[in-house]
């Protein structure tokens, strides 16, 4: 008998891969070619769209090679990409407008905190589940729209198109500038916030307000489909799923019930949690995307916690400051010392993704003395990526209401057991890896052998996966708890690092001042809403955000711990507007509490016992915890309801 | 006997060059000092930097000896570099067998455990990376002493402990299965470590042919081995094939 193969591509943001796999699940072949990153400024990453295509066209051959294999005992080619990183090119001669921008790019920082005030802005996370970070692909398509002489004329005729990766794969798979197909899966597309979460079509409002024609985007189509065969490279393999590379990691996990989650680390690191046939909108900084949609069958969410550095940062501490050989020493040098000697890192090298979403914030090394060796410095950095997901793990609790039992890992960080014990030590939870490491390119697999009836169904693909290893929590309570404690502290050294610029210590950012601005804030708008001519809706959501925004900074940044009087009835009850003049007379009683008492305490005290630098640095603290409130809805009846009575002034 | 080997020597004179003075030369300058020809120069300071012997600035061009020389005496590759790159060998080796498979490396006379992958059938197991296992009486100890004459001399210090009545505990016994390793080119364990487990390991090789550490699988000896107790061919040739191919992706060429 002949033997059968799924081909996978993984094209990821440091290299493409190709693997075959066998009927039960088995790597039969691996090929894999790194493509250059290109940094041509600060916070700017790009890549070569056609470097990219040109080491497809070599690894794809390759990989039937080694296995033996000719293009017909391939059912099937299933992608998997890196998401968000945006791709436009010419219809008809096949070249992309300037370089690919990178997931991981953060140029659209300064335009996107402009549209962040436009009319409208509220809505695109309702919208789309993502909120406005330079990290999706809408920005850099209006970006380079904005920037390139002649370009919108172009996309608005349909002479540029836009794509994702797996866009401009299948594009140049399927023939290119001779009859090349022009799509994009619904997980891919559920990173671009172009597209409707509920619909899974492009959404009208969306492109007015991101200003993208829509005679440049491809066509939505589920995740396993057979979109084409291929006419280039090797011709004759139908190409049967497409997923982003986090979706295809959940799926080659086979998370397919809700409740399921898997974190793959890689360059950076990234938590799903499926949330089955409803999204789930988020209200502690997680994303909700597409999961994957099989054929006709309804779309299955889930819900990310994205973080930005964890490979990244070995990466670096290889490369740039060359303590390192190679990223598996790491683990070699952090085993040379007990402990990280007192020392964190935090990663934010371009901002802090879930659950702080700080795109100002910037990389701290905390707690150096004369102690600390580079053995240290290595725990740090694995530790670095065990804390960070444990702030994802709570953020999600949180928003599913359902407590993590176990994390299903991937990924090339799995290797690293000094790293796969710790996070299994801070979650408090086992924590799984597969018999195959490649899930990425298995979860392509997978859905491209579903989509062609090589494998039957979902069950089938279950009995695939195997536990390979396993790493039980072994840290003392107490332990975890204290060291919990001094990450937090270490992270919010981060923030507003970017924002102030040169002004960073000057008047404002002081963070006696900064409560006081936000009281007499306060008295203005109680003092508003007492005019029954007023706006009063208008006046009462701003007092809601400001309100609940101001105590949930207090409560994190200025006083941990300790409580103040609850107010969460008497704002519902004006929000609800029932007997309104009544709840504004007990919600201003509140709000007069907590303003005279803070202001003849707390602020003196503050006065008294704090020098400015450290006043500045927790008023910009302060500032940063309060805009990201106020940039998660904070103010919503929701929220306020599900704060109860932990929401105090 | 054949007479000493030029390119050799040639190379001995390029690295004892690269150690006086500055330590920093461009390939033209060596040429000239050892009156090469250019071509050969680059050749031979091509296949040094290939095994770590020398390195190239990045910006000058020029050569320096490289840090692989200067750790000559202790390991030739870091355990964790090592399982980072098995870990797709070994998943397979233990998707494809159905046994457990485990990674061995020397350390201080004892086979260190440096990867370990469950049996894929779900049942309760525990990573033992970390754990230390004796040379003597396992699969993946054999092939370590079987390519390296300093470990079997560090057994002749103690006495090999006896695990079990089929433990190897004279050196004579040691030391015919050794060749019994090296003419077959795989080992195995058959109850000398704990009575009714077994095992089979095969070489993992490096750059030019070095045995940097071990690759097997174990269990059961009923699931191992034939009835007659030798291993079961059908697991042979799977742990032979991951030894080949991690033994390629570190570079060794001819196995």
């Amino acid at each position: 008998m002949v033997q059968r193969y799924v081909m996978s591509i993984d094209q990821g943001t440091t290299s493409t891969r190709c693997i075959l796999f066998d009927a039960r699940g088995r790597l039969v072949s691996v090929v894999q070619r790194e493509h250059q990153q290109h940094f041509p400024r600060p916070g700017w990453v790009e890549h070569d769209a056609v470097e990219i295509w040109r080491n497809l066209s070599r690894i794809v051959p390759q990989a039937l090679a080694d296995a033996g294999a000719t293009a017909d005992q391939v059912v099937g080619l299933g992608i998997a990409n890196q998401r968000e990183t945006t791709v436009l090119w010419d219809r008809h001669t096949g070249n992309p407008v300037g370089r690919a921008i990178v997931w991981q790019d953060t140029r659209t920082d300064a335009m996107l905190e402009q549209l962040a005030r436009e009319p409208g802005a509220d809505r695109v996370r309702q919208l789309c589940g993502l909120p406005l970070a330079t990290y999706f692909s809408a920005p850099r398509v209006r970006w380079l729209l904005e920037r390139t002489p002649g370009l919108r004329e172009r996309a608005e005729r349909g002479d540029v198109l836009f794509g994702t990766i797996e866009s401009w794969l299948i594009w140049n798979l399927t023939g290119g500038a001779e009859g090349g197909v022009h799509v994009t899966d619904v997980t891919n597309a559920s990173r671009t916030m172009l597209m409707n979460l509920r619909t899974l079509n492009w959404d009208d409002e969306l492109l007015e307000f991101f200003d993208v024609p829509r005679a440049m985007l491809p066509e939505i189509r589920s995740s396993t489909e057979v979109y084409g065969t291929t006419s280039r490279v090797v011709p004759g393999i139908r190409i049967a799923a497409a997923l982003g590379d986090q979706q295809a990691a959940l799926f080659g996990q086979t998370c397919f019930a809700p409740g399921e989650a898997k974190c793959t680390y890689g360059t950076g690191s990234f938590l799903l949690l499926n949330t089955g046939p409803t999204p789930v909108l988020s209200t502690h900084g997680m994303l909700t995307t597409v999961g994957f949609k099989i054929g006709d069958e309804p779309a299955v969410y889930a819900l990310e916690g994205s973080i930005a550095v964890t490979g990244s940062l070995v990466q670096w501490f290889r490369d740039g400051l060359e303590l390192i050989g190679s990223a598996p020493e790491i683990e070699t040098l952090a085993r040379t010392v007990e402990d990280n000697g007192g020392c964190y890192i935090v990663p934010a090298f371009s901002g802090l993704f879930a659950p702080h979403w700080h795109s100002e914030a910037r990389g701290v090394i905390a707690g150096l003395t004369s102690y600390i060796t580079k053995g240290h410095l290595a725990r740090a950095v694995l530790e670095a990526t065990g804390w960070q997901t444990r702030e994802v793990v709570d953020a999600m609790n949180a928003d599913s209401g359902l407590a993590l039992s176990t994390l299903k890992v991937d990924g090339g960080m799995t290797a690293d057991n000094l790293l796969m014990q710790f996070i299994a030590d801070v979650l408090d939870v086992p924590v799984v890896r597969p018999m195959v490491a490649e899930t990425v390119s298995l979860g392509a697999a997978y859905a491209a052998g579903l989509s062609v009836g090589y494998w039957p169904d979902l069950e089938g693909l279950r009995r695939n996966w195997h536990r390979a290893g396993q790493w039980l929590p072994a840290m003392d309570p107490a332990r975890r708890d204290t060291e919990y404690g001094h990450w937090r502290q270490a992270v919010e050294l981060t923030f507003g690092w970017m924002r102030p610029g040169p002004a960073a210590a000057a008047p404002g950012s002081d963070l006696v001042e900064v409560l006081l601005a936000d009281h007499r804030r306060f008295e203005q708008l109680l003092r508003d809403l007492r005019n029954a001519e007023a706006d009063r809706p208008a006046l009462v959501a701003e007092l809601a955000a400001l309100l609940v925004a101001h105590a949930t900074a207090t409560e994190r940044i200025v006083r941990p711990g300790s409580a103040g009087t609850p107010f969460a009835d008497d704002l519902l009850a004006v929000l609800e507007a029932d007997d309104f003049e009544k709840a504004l007379l007990r919600l201003e009683n509140v709000v007069d509490g907590h303003v005279r008492g803070e202001e003849r305490g707390l602020l003196n005290d503050l006065r008294r016992t704090m020098s400015t630098s450290d006043r500045t640095g927790l008023g910009r603290a302060f500032v940063a915890e309060r805009r990201r409130q106020l940039d998660l809805d904070c103010g919503s009846a929701t929220h306020i309801r599900e704060l109860g009575d932990r929401l105090t002034l | 006997m054949p007479g000493p080997i030029q390119s050799i020597e040639r190379a001995a004179a390029i690295l004892r060059l690269l150690a006086r003075g500055s330590g920093r030369l461009g390939v033209g300058e060596i040429a000239e000092s050892l009156e090469l020809a250019k071509g050969t120069a680059h050749g031979i300071l091509r296949t040094l930097q290939g095994v770590g012997f020398v390195e190239q600035d990045r910006d000058t061009g020029k050569y320096q000896l490289g840090a692989a020389l200067l750790h000559l005496g202790t390991s030739y590759l870091d355990v964790n570099e090592l399982r980072s790159r098995a870990i797709n060998w070994a998943d397979a080796l233990a998707a494809r067998s159905g046994e457990a498979v485990r990674i061995g490396a020397p350390l201080e006379g004892r086979v260190l455990v440096v990867h370990h992958v469950f049996r894929p059938d779900d049942s309760l197991q525990t990573l033992d990376v970390g754990t230390l296992l004796p040379l003597h009486a396992t699969a993946l100890g054999k092939v370590l002493l079987a390519y390296d004459t300093t470990l079997v001399a560090s057994l002749r210090t103690g006495e090999p402990e006896a695990y079990t009545r089929r433990t190897l505990v004279t050196q004579t016994a040691i030391k015919r299965a050794c060749g019994k390793v090296r003419e077959a080119g795989w080992a195995a364990e058959n109850g000398e470590m704990i009575a009714g487990e077994a095992g089979i390991a095969a070489p993992i090789r490096g750059h030019g042919g070095i045995v940097v550490g071990a690759i097997g699988v174990s269990g059961a000896v009923e699931r191992i081995c034939e009835p007659d107790g030798s291993p079961s061919p059908r697991l042979l040739g799977h742990v032979r094939d991951a030894a080949r191919a991690v033994s390629r992706d570190l570079g060794a060429s001819r196995w």
